[in-house]
């Protein structure tokens, strides 16, 4: 069986008409293929996000990462950009949605779409992957291990990072979480809360938190990296955006 | 977990960075996810040029490559560090007879 894809960098109209940079990956062939917007970590616009954009295209999903901290340095490193960003007080809410809306809107431009868009995010990216599935209309969404969904950031922390588990009655999809029993942002007792809020809304969740991992378990280029979560982690990634997002 | 924990401080001074000398009048310390250090987290610090535009936001057009030097420590070596500045200052600032200037 033909297995190919293409990879790319990508520009985009994100918010407030911004062209802001994106990496973007998709299954060769004619498709329908459903998008997924890949929301990249704290650490940035990185190479361990690329390659779980180009996981996606592998799976024949149309992939986009966009660059949010694009406008801190779009020609500067990804960590360059990050340390930027952060000495700024991070990406603003509103900036965000923005770019992630720009992200939705150009995968369901492409010709070989079926329309159905999913998100997912890691870490910070975990956070706004929820966000903006309450913002936003999605098809289906996956916070991986964000944190201040719930709770608040520890006082004096110079971030616009407010807590948006109060939007969880907006939320528009199915929403998988994916987190480590030893994380401390998000420690088990707030994912835990945060499943209270989805269920007291009747929305349709699945939260599973794995022994022995705790934040950023997915990451292989970091020491936090545990194989069988992660592993275990992917199957329950695809088999959730199969449920939501195939024509 | 992503800690968020951020110190900036005012500094006076310079720095070297592959485009050659800057000056500084500001540090951003962190302790977080490094980008390159196999830790999950480390202490960071980012010596930035504040003349640099993507310092704050800009409009895309006018933004440069950030000028930056940036380090990231294991926590035990961060403290070793820290005590070798002091150490170094106190040394220092006795040898030439006062304290140097701190601004």
């Amino acid at each position: 069986m033909y297995d190919g894809t293409l990879a790319e960098t990508i520009r985009i109209a994100g918010h407030g008409g911004d062209t802001i940079n994106a990496y973007f990956a998709r299954p060769l062939g004619p498709g329908p293929v459903p998008g997924v917007v890949v929301i990249h970590h704290g650490p940035g616009w990185d190479e361990g996000s690329k390659e779980i954009t180009r996981r996606f295209a592998v799976h024949g999903y149309a992939a986009i990462c966009p660059h949010l901290y694009h406008r801190w340095g779009p020609d500067a490193s990804p960590d360059d950009a990050a340390a930027a960003a952060r000495a700024a007080g991070g990406v603003p809410d509103e900036q965000f949605l923005g770019d992630a809306a720009g992200s939705i809107a150009y995968l369901r431009s492409l010709t070989y779409a079926n329309s159905k868009v999913g998100t997912i995010g890691y870490c910070s990216g975990g956070r706004q992957s929820f966000l903006a599935a309450c913002s936003l209309p999605v098809d289906a969404a996956v916070d991986c291990y964000g944190a201040c969904v719930v709770n608040p950031p520890p006082p004096g922390i110079p971030f616009h990072l407010e807590p948006c588990g109060h939007l969880a009655d907006r939320l528009s999809c199915p929403l998988l979480g994916l987190f480590g029993e030893e994380d401390k942002m998000p420690a088990p007792a707030e994912t835990a809360q945060l499943a209270a809020i989805l269920e007291g809304h009747h929305k349709t969740y699945e939260f599973h938190t794995y022994p022995g991992a705790g934040h950023s378990f997915f990451a292989t280029d970091r020491p936090s990296y545990r194989p069988e979560a992660a592993n275990d982690g992917w199957n329950r990634v695809f088999d959730w955006f199969g449920r939501y997002l195939s024509s | 977990m992503c800690t968020y924990v951020t110190e900036s401080v005012p500094v006076s001074g310079s720095a070297k960075g592959p485009e050659g000398w800057f000056s500084l009048s500001r540090a951003t310390v962190y302790f977080d996810h490094p980008f390159h250090a196999p830790l999950e987290h480390s202490l960071n610090i980012d010596f930035a040029d504040p003349t640099d535009p993507t310092a704050a936001t800009a409009s895309i057009d006018s933004i440069a490559s950030t000028r930056r030097v940036a380090v990231e420590l294991s926590a035990a070596s961060a403290r070793a560090l820290a005590g070798a500045i002091l150490a170094a200052l106190d040394a220092g600032e006795a040898s030439v007879g006062g304290t140097a200037s701190r601004s």
